[in-house]
C-alpha cells in the first residue's frame, strides 16, 4: 500500500470541435470521435505504442454495442493494446468524472499515467425498439416449435414497429432539463438580458481564446471542422434578445436557444500523470487535481432545482481545503444554460439559501466576474454531454499554466439526474 | 501517385511503340530503401590530371562494399558509376583524359548509373587556363546529365583545398537512390569539421527534427524519411491541417505541434516548446508553403502578402529566433525549402517565386554564420513534383511540366526528402549555404 497520497498531475489534452448535431460529424460515432482524440493527444505527446496505467471515459447516450466504448476506442488508437480501459457514466458530469478517478489512482499510487476522456453524439443517437417488440422478439428467441413461434410472431402490433428516441427528460419528471432549469431561472428571477450577457461573453471569451491560438496545442480538427460549430464571435446582446423563449412559459419565459446549449457532438480528453512520470517522458506539468467533491439533489420531491447540485457540492469543498469561494483565480462553471450559471452564483451569494440550504453561517458571496469562463464555455463551445468535462479540465488547466505557478481555478459542472461534480486545480 | 506514360514506356508493347514512334523513355529510377548496397554494379574510378582525391574516392566504393575497377572491361557487367577526380586539371589540355576515361564507361553503364565528378571551384584556380579547365566541367557534366538515359545521373562536386574531408557523405548521396532525382547539379563542398562516419542505416538517430508544413505532400515525406533515418519528428502545421498532422505524427512515432509559422508569437512558441519537451533541437526543416497565384497585373495584397510571409518571412524570423536562443544543438542543420520557380520564375508566380528566390539570398548570406557554430544552412530547390497540387493541374500542363526534364518525369516528395535528409547527416558538414535542385535537370532555369 502507498502510505501517502500524491496530486495528479496535469499534462495537457486534446478535443476534437464541437459540432452541433447532425452537422459536421453526422456521420461519425462515438468511437470514432474518442479513438480520433485519443490518437490526436497520442500525436501531441508521444504516446505511440505507449501504454499508459488506464484510459478511462464514458458517453451519456451509448448503444448497446459500445458496452466496451473505452476499451475499444483505445484497440483503435496508436496507443498500446496494452492499455487497460473502462468506460463511466455521470451524465454531464462524465468527463471531469473521469479525470477525478484517474486522478485518484495517480494519487494512491496506483498507476502512473492515465487518460481521462468523454465523448458525445446526438447524430448518431441509439434508437431502441418499442418495448412490447423486444418482449416478443426475446420470446421468439425461447420458443422451440414452429407453432410456439408463430403464436409469439402473432403479438405483434403495428404500433410496436415504431422506434423509442432518447429523451433529453428526467425519468422521474417527465420534464427536460431545460423545462426543470426554467423553474429554477424564474425561483431566482435570472433576468433574459444578464443571461443573454452571459452568453454573449461566452462567444467572445471562446472566439478571443481561439484568436491567440490559446486552443492550437489543446484541439485537433476533425472532418473538417477546425472550431467548434457553435461559435458567434459577431453575436450580441440585441441579437439574441430578438429570439423567442423555448423553456418556460408565459412573460416569466427568458431561456431561448441562444442561452441555452445546444444539441452537439464531440469529444474530449486529458493526460494525467504522476509528476515523475511526467518529467521521465520530458512532458510538462500544467496544473494538479488538488480535490473533487460530488453531490446531489432531490429535484423530485425536494424542492430543490435539478441542475443546483453544484452550489451544494462546492462548499464542501472549500470547508476541506481552507478555502474561500473568493481563494480562486479563474472559475469553471459549465453553462448547462446560461440561467444555470447564474442561479448558482446568485445562490452563493444568498444569506438565506447559504444558511437553510447549505447549513452556512454566512453566504459564500459573489466572485470576480473577470475570473469566469474566461475562455468561453459551453454556451459558446457546444456541451457534447461526456465531452465537457476534459474540455473544462484541459482548458483550465492551460489557463493557469500560463497565470503561473500557484495559481488556482475551480470547476463546477451540473448533471442530469440532480448531480454536480466539482473540483479544485492549482498550477 | 503513378506515372501513366512511364508504366506504358516499360510495358513489352509500350516499349516497342515508344521506341518506334521515338518518343521519350522514362525510367523507374533507383531509389534509396535501408540497406540497399550503393551502387547496382562496379565503379570505374579515374582521375583527369594529378587529382588528390582518387584514394578518398576508392575507400568510399570499398567501404560500401562496391568492386572498384581500374579501367573499363568492355565484356565485363554493367557499371553502377563512374567517378573522375578532376582536381589535379591545370588547363584545357587534361580534359582529353576526362573524355578518355567518360565515354566508355558511360557505354557500360547499368540503370540509374551515375557520373559523378570532383573538381576545385574554378574561383580558386591559378589562372586562366586553369579556371577555364574546371568550369569546362561544369558544361561537361551538365551535358552528359541530358544525354545519360535509363535513370542515369551526372553531378558535379565542387571541392576547395582543405575540404577533402568533406567528400565521403556527398559522395555517398550521389551514388545512392537518394539521390534519384537529383541530376545535373554543382554543389560546392566548404572545410569542416566532419566526422569520420555515420551509422548510415540511421543518420540522424537521437536527433531531433523540426519540420514545417508536415501535414501532407512533401512535408509528410520529410517526416517519414527524417524517421525513417532514426530522427524523433517535432511536425509543425497549422492548426486547421491538425487532423492529418497528427496521423502524420503517429505514423512515424513522432509529434504533432499545431502553429501557424506567420503568428506574431510562433517563433518564441516554437522555441519554447523544443526547449520544454525536447530539450533542444538538431534539424530544422523550413518546408510549409502556400502558392496564391495569378498575373502580376492582378495581383492584389491578399495574395501576395501571405504567400511572402509565410514562405520567406517566417523562415527568416523562426531561424533568427533559434540562433538567438539556446535550442539549436551544435552541428545544428537548418534546410530551407526553396522552388524552381525561384530560380527560374514562373509565370502566375511572382509572389512565389519571389519567396522562394529570397529563401536562396537568405540561406547563402547565412552561411558562414552557421560554419562558424559548426552548423550549416542549405536549401533544396524542388523542380515538379508529383502532388495532390499538381494532380489538380490540366492534363496538358500537367504532362509537359513532368517531361521537360532529363529524367523525363516528375519527381516523388520522397526525392525532395531524401535529399533534405543527407542535408541533415552528420557528415554533411561541409555542405553549407548550397542549393541543391531536384529537379532531374529540369530544362526550366538551367
Amino acid at each position: 500500500m502507498a502510505p501517502q497520497t500524491r496530486k495528479a498531475a496535469i499534462v495537457g489534452g486534446n478535443r476534437i470541435p464541437f459540432a452541433r448535431s447532425n452537422s459536421a460529424y453526422a456521420q461519425a460515432s462515438n468511437q470514432d470521435m474518442l479513438t480520433a482524440t485519443l490518437d490526436g493527444l497520442v500525436a501531441r505527446f508521444g504516446l505511440q505504442g505507449e501504454r499508459v496505467g488506464e484510459v478511462v471515459a464514458g458517453a451519456v447516450l451509448k448503444h448497446a454495442r459500445d458496452f466496451n466504448l473505452t476499451r475499444e476506442a483505445v484497440l483503435g488508437s496508436r496507443l498500446s493494446a496494452a492499455t487497460p480501459a473502462y468506460d463511466v457514466q455521470q451524465a454531464c458530469g462524465t468527463g471531469l468524472e473521469a479525470a477525478i478517478l484517474v486522478a485518484n489512482k495517480i494519487a494512491l499510487g496506483q498507476v502512473e499515467s492515465g487518460i481521462a476522456g468523454g465523448v458525445d453524439t446526438t447524430s448518431d443517437a441509439p434508437l431502441a425498439i418499442h418495448d412490447e417488440m423486444r418482449r416478443v422478439l426475446i420470446a421468439l428467441n425461447g420458443a422451440r416449435t414452429l407453432q410456439d413461434r408463430l403464436k409469439v410472431l402473432a403479438r405483434i402490433r403495428p404500433g410496436m414497429v415504431v422506434p423509442e428516441a432518447p429523451r433529453n427528460a428526467e425519468p422521474r419528471t417527465g420534464l427536460s432539463m431545460g423545462e426543470h432549469q426554467a423553474i429554477t431561472a424564474r425561483e431566482w428571477q435570472v433576468g433574459r438580458e444578464a443571461q443573454d450577457e452571459l452568453t454573449v461573453r461566452s462567444h467572445r471569451n471562446l472566439a478571443a481564446a481561439y484568436d491567440r491560438g490559446f486552443f492550437d496545442d489543446l484541439v485537433t480538427p476533425f472532418l473538417g471542422l477546425t472550431r467548434d460549430e457553435n461559435l458567434r464571435p459577431d453575436t450580441s446582446v440585441e441579437k439574441l434578445a430578438r429570439l423567442a423563449p423555448v423553456f418556460g412559459t408565459g412573460e416569466g419565459a427568458t431561456m431561448t436557444a441562444g442561452n441555452s446549449t445546444p444539441l452537439s457532438d464531440g469529444a474530449s480528453a486529458v493526460l494525467l500523470a504522476s509528476d515523475e512520470w511526467a518529467a521521465a517522458k520530458g512532458l510538462p506539468v500544467l496544473a494538479h487535481l488538488v480535490d473533487a467533491q460530488t453531490a446531489a439533489v432531490d429535484y423530485v420531491h425536494g424542492g430543490e432545482g435539478l441542475l443546483m447540485a453544484p452550489a451544494y457540492a462546492v462548499p464542501v469543498l472549500l470547508a476541506r481545503n481552507g478555502l474561500t469561494l473568493q481563494d480562486f483565480d479563474f472559475y469553471e462553471v459549465h453553462e448547462a444554460f446560461a440561467s444555470t450559471v447564474l442561479a448558482t452564483l446568485k445562490a452563493w451569494e444568498d444569506p438565506g439559501f447559504c444558511k437553510e440550504r447549505l447549513g452556512l453561517d454566512a453566504p459564500l458571496g459573489a466572485i470576480d466576474r473577470a475570473r469566469l469562463n474566461v475562455n468561453g464555455s459551453s454556451l459558446a463551445a457546444g456541451h457534447p454531454f461526456a465531452a465537457t468535462g476534459g474540455r473544462i479540465v484541459a482548458s483550465l488547466a492551460k489557463q493557469l499554466h500560463e497565470a503561473g505557478p500557484g495559481k488556482r481555478g475551480l470547476i463546477s459542472i451540473c448533471a442530469a439526474g440532480g448531480q454536480g461534480v466539482v473540483a479544485i486545480l492549482e498550477s | 501517385m503513378s506515372d501513366w506514360y512511364r508504366d506504358l514506356a516499360n510495358s513489352g508493347v509500350g516499349a516497342t511503340l515508344v521506341r518506334q514512334l521515338g518518343l521519350p523513355r522514362p525510367a523507374v529510377l533507383r531509389r534509396y530503401e535501408p540497406g540497399a548496397p550503393l551502387l547496382t554494379g562496379p565503379a570505374v574510378v579515374g582521375t583527369a590530371g594529378e587529382g588528390r582525391l582518387q584514394k578518398t574516392l576508392t575507400r568510399v566504393l570499398e567501404d560500401a562494399g562496391v568492386a572498384v575497377l581500374p579501367a573499363v572491361d568492355a565484356d565485363g557487367e554493367r557499371l553502377g558509376a563512374v567517378l573522375l577526380d578532376a582536381t589535379g586539371v591545370t588547363g584545357p589540355a587534361d580534359l582529353a583524359a576526362a573524355r578518355d576515361l567518360l565515354a566508355p564507361a558511360i557505354g557500360r553503364l547499368g540503370p540509374s548509373g551515375r557520373v559523378l565528378v570532383l573538381a576545385d571551384p574554378p574561383a580558386d584556380a591559378d589562372s586562366p587556363a586553369q579556371a577555364a579547365a574546371r568550369q569546362a566541367l561544369e558544361g561537361l557534366v551538365r551535358s552528359i546529365a541530358k544525354e545519360l538515359r535509363d535513370g542515369g545521373t551526372a553531378n558535379l562536386l565542387l571541392v576547395p583545398g582543405g575540404a577533402d574531408a568533406s567528400v565521403p557523405g556527398p559522395v555517398r548521396f550521389f551514388l545512392s537512390g537518394r539521390s534519384a532525382y537529383v541530376d545535373g547539379q554543382v554543389v560546392t563542398l566548404t572545410a569542416a569539421d566532419v566526422p569520420e562516419d555515420q551509422d548510415e542505416l540511421r543518420p540522424l538517430a537521437g536527433k531531433v527534427a523540426v519540420v514545417t508544413g508536415a501535414a501532407r505532400g512533401i512535408g509528410a515525406a520529410i517526416a517519414r524519411v527524417m524517421a525513417r533515418d532514426g530522427a524523433h519528428v517535432v511536425a509543425v502545421d497549422v492548426p486547421p491541417a491538425g487532423q492529418s498532422l497528427a496521423e502524420v505524427a503517429n505514423e512515424v512515432g513522432g509529434t504533432a505541434f499545431q502553429l501557424d509559422v506567420t503568428a506574431p508569437d510562433a517563433a518564441e512558441r516554437l522555441t519554447a516548446h523544443l526547449r520544454e519537451r525536447h530539450g533542444g533541437a538538431d534539424v530544422v526543416v523550413h518546408n510549409a508553403g502556400i502558392t496564391r497565384d495569378k498575373l502580376l497585373v492582378n495581383m492584389d495584397a491578399a495574395r501576395w502578402n501571405p504567400v511572402l510571409a509565410v514562405n520567406l518571412q517566417a523562415q527568416l524570423d523562426t531561424t533568427q529566433a533559434l540562433l538567438d536562443s539556446d535550442v539549436l544543438g551544435s552541428g545544428a542543420r537548418v534546410v530551407c525549402v526553396s522552388s524552381q520557380s525561384g530560380i527560374a520564375g514562373n509565370r502566375g508566380q511572382t509572389n512565389y517565386a519571389a519567396s522562394k528566390a529570397g529563401v536562396i539570398g537568405m540561406v547563402r548570406a547565412w552561411a558562414p554564420a552557421f560554419a562558424e557554430r559548426g552548423a550549416t544552412i542549405n536549401a533544396v530547390a524542388p523542380g515538379f513534383i508529383v502532388t495532390e497540387m499538381t494532380a489538380k493541374m490540366p492534363f496538358g500542363t500537367r504532362e509537359i511540366g513532368s517531361r521537360i526534364n532529363s529524367l523525363q518525369q516528375g519527381g516523388l516528395p520522397v526525392d525532395v526528402a531524401e535529399t533534405i535528409a543527407w542535408l541533415s547527416q552528420p557528415t554533411a558538414a561541409g555542405v553549407n549555404g548550397q542549393v541543391v535542385r531536384v529537379c532531374g535537370q529540369s530544362f526550366l532555369g538551367a
